[in-house]
């Protein structure tokens, strides 16, 4: 049990990181990517642990979610590269006048 | 007859404005229409005089109701007019030298492009003047004093390319402003006090004393009253401490000065206090400060008529000075009044025709003005010089013409009121010959001192023939003393009081009042039969007397410390505080919340990863936060 929330934290604690440090938007993405996922495995163990399938049923709705993310991320990064040949996230700086 | 009293003001009203708006195709014959209106209204209040003479004397006052002014609730102000012996003698006045001075500006202003305007001007003055005399509410009294005022101002700027002719200009309406002042609250306070302003209600008549509704106020508001219109009437007439803005006003063109600065505008402040009797004879101090005020006034125009080298500075002084014993009469009461209507008729005459003598003289002399650049000028122009001769007799008080009558009868009622009134105004008397022999030994006799090529010649008929009239008239006006014609016939109006008690023989004091006058006449012989310097003196070879006197007893460096400068620092503080108070706290506040902004806007840096962070660290403190509350 154990073993599992440790490589769970690990997980998203790269993932965390990377969101942070990375200029990369596509390593930022799966920096959330995995976050999501170690969230996931969190969930699932839980579920597990408790002997209820509620957490199993939430890591399903993470799913889905993450791949409709997934598509709208990926369109928006692609729109960015094509306007601005970089996909580096501190080039998008418009925000700020 | 008398309903159409109002057409005396109408016609020059309409003239006036006619000639202004019909433009340059009356320019030609404007002047003439100006001067037939103004003879028109002379005769007609000529025609109204005479039939007040065939009344009976208490059924003289006749008062025409034109339309209600204003009504509102309380407040009730009929646009009404009273011809009655007070107004009547100053409506012939007003009309009869309006029109003599009309006629002579015919020959002065012919060389004067605007000279349809000038009478345009002239005309709109006329009625504005007669409004003021027959107004029989404060109200409308007030309409015409401010319209002489708008008349004075228009006139006294008229050759508005002079920079000095338009100060003096703003100068004259700006000092009269502050009297304006009192006249105002004065009809306020008798709104207040009394809910009318008809002169009539206010003062009562003469001869059923007690019937006013002053006389039923108390004397506290008889006195504020007293003292408010007397503010009025020293911003009008050019008394102390108003008197600054008359000698300026001299840029105007000289008829003006003769029909406004000398006989009959300046007088509407005498006219003022001699109309408002009832007030003044309810409050004793309002009548000391009117006695004061004349006092200094005559001994100041005298001082400065003793040293200005400008002519008609010097005779804007003597007006100053004579005015002074008007208003010094009309504070003694009822013993005064009629004198100080009198001297101001007599005045009318004699210092209009030495005002428009010195016209003659500077139209004989290419417009110089210093007296110093006279001299012999007898011969050459010898109907300007018998003229002026006959208002300096006048003026002097030479026995047997009118000036002599008319002030000996003021100092004798200044004598019997009290020794040193009677003593200032004597002393007064002495200089006012002084100065005027001066003057007349600056211009008439002597060596010539002409500069330049002039060529003094006599002036045309048309401005000779009305100093001819005023001139004659500054003999002949002492006879409408000689039968207490004036006396009696104002006594209705502004009441009377029997014999006053001299202490010695009137015709001692006579002899006393001619033989200080020719004493003055002596001095000034005297004084100028030697050579006079034509270059100006400097200010430091000169007496201290001297010195106040051209500089008009430092009025001007007075009313400056007193009132310009400290308006002036009061001013500067007060943009300092708009700028630095109210201005502060509003740019204040915009500035600090500006800051505050800025401050804000820091942490907006537009970088995606910082928004990242600032997540995670919101969510580490919810963690944080959930686990403090769970393991606590």
């Amino acid at each position: 049990m154990t073993e599992y929330l440790s490589l769970s934290l690990i997980l998203f604690t790269i993932g965390a990181v990377g969101v942070l440090v990375r200029r990369n938007a596509i390593v930022v993405f799966m920096c959330i990517e995995l976050m999501l996922n170690a969230t996931n495995l969190a969930l699932v163990s839980f579920s597990r642990q408790i002997g209820n399938l509620d957490g199993q049923v939430a890591a399903f709705f993470v799913m889905v979610v993450a791949a409709a993310e997934v598509v709208v991320g990926l369109a928006i990064i692609v729109s960015i590269y094509r306007a601005r040949r970089s996909i580096s996230v501190d080039d998008a700086n418009l925000l700020k006048s | 007859m008398f309903d159409l009293q109002w057409l005396l003001i109408a016609v020059p009203l309409a003239s006036g404005l006619g000639l202004l708006v019909w433009g340059k195709e009356s320019d030609a014959f404007g002047h003439l229409i100006a001067t037939v209106a103004s003879t028109f209204s002379f005769v007609f209040g000529l025609v109204l005089f005479l039939e007040l003479t065939g009344a009976a004397a208490e059924d003289r006052s006749r008062t025409t109701n034109l339309f209600t002014w204003i009504d509102a609730g309380r407040f009730h102000v009929d646009m009404s007019f009273t011809f009655d012996q007070l107004s009547g003698l100053f409506v012939l006045l007003v009309t009869g030298v309006g029109t003599l001075i009309h006629i002579y500006s015919i020959g002065y202003m012919a060389h004067d492009e605007r000279r349809r305007r000038f009478f345009a001007y002239l005309n709109i003055f006329i009625a504005a003047m007669l409004t003021l005399v027959l107004a029989a509410d404060y109200l409308v009294l007030f309409l015409g004093w401010e319209g002489v005022g708008l008349a004075s101002y228009l006139l006294i700027g008229f050759w508005q390319h002079k920079p000095t002719a338009a100060a003096a200009a703003k100068k004259a309406f700006v000092v009269n402003r502050v009297g304006d002042v009192g006249m105002a609250l004065a009809i306020m306070l008798m709104f207040a006090q009394f809910g009318t302003t008809s002169i009539a209600a206010v003062n009562g008549s003469a001869s059923d004393p007690g019937s006013g509704a002053i006389d039923s106020a108390g004397g506290s508001v008889a006195t504020a009253l007293g003292l408010l219109l007397l503010l009025g009437a020293c911003g009008k007439s050019a008394q102390v401490p108003l008197q600054s803005w008359l000698l300026d006003a001299m840029e105007g063109p000289t008829p003006v000065s003769a029909l406004i600065h000398a006989a009959t505008m300046v007088t509407a402040g005498v006219y003022l206090v001699v109309r408002s009797s009832g007030i003044y004879d309810a409050s004793e101090a309002a009548r000391t400060a009117v006695i004061v005020v004349g006092l200094v006034t005559l001994l100041v125009g005298a001082w400065i008529g003793c040293a200005k080298d400008d002519i008609k500075k010097a005779l804007a002084g003597s007006t100053m000075s004579q005015i002074g014993y008007m208003m010094l009469a009309a504070g003694l009461g009822p013993a005064g009044y009629a004198f100080a209507i009198f001297h101001l008729i007599t005045h009318g005459f004699f210092k209009a025709n030495m005002f428009l003598g010195a016209g003659s003289l500077m139209h004989g002399m290419d417009d110089e003005v210093d007296m110093r650049r006279y001299g012999a000028l007898r011969a050459a122009m010898p109907v300007t010089f018998v003229t002026f001769g006959l208002g300096y007799l006048a003026i002097i008080g030479f026995p047997g013409t009118a000036g002599f009558f008319s002030k000996d009868r003021i100092i004798e009622a200044a004598f019997a009121d009290s020794f040193w009134v009677g003593l200032g105004a004597l002393i007064g008397a002495g200089v006012t010959a002084f100065y005027m022999t001066r003057m007349m030994m600056m211009t008439f006799f002597g060596p010539k001192r002409w500069i330049g090529d002039v060529e003094p010649h006599e002036s045309p008929k048309v401005m000779t023939i009305p100093l001819m009239v005023l001139g004659a008239m500054s003999v002949l006006a002492g006879a409408l003393i000689i039968s207490d014609f004036i006396p009696t016939w104002l006594e209705p109006v502004v009441g009377s009081e029997g014999e006053h008690e001299l202490g010695i023989p009137v015709w001692l004091m006579t002899l006393i009042i001619t033989l200080t006058a020719a004493s003055g006449v002596a001095l000034g012989v005297w004084l100028y039969r030697r050579e006079i310097a034509v270059d100006a003196p400097a200010d430091a070879d000169v007496s201290f007397f001297s010195r106040a006197g051209r500089h008009e007893v430092y009025g001007n460096e007075l009313n400056d410390a007193v009132v310009v400068r400290p308006t002036q620092h009061l001013t500067r503080f007060l943009v300092w505080f708009d700028a630095k108070g109210v201005d502060g706290l509003v740019t204040g506040v915009a500035d600090r919340l500006g800051d505050t902004s800025q401050f804000l806007r820091k942490p907006q840096t537009g970088y995606v990863r910082s928004y990242a962070a600032t997540f995670f660290g919101g969510a580490l403190l919810v963690v944080l936060a959930l686990l403090a509350v769970t393991l606590a």
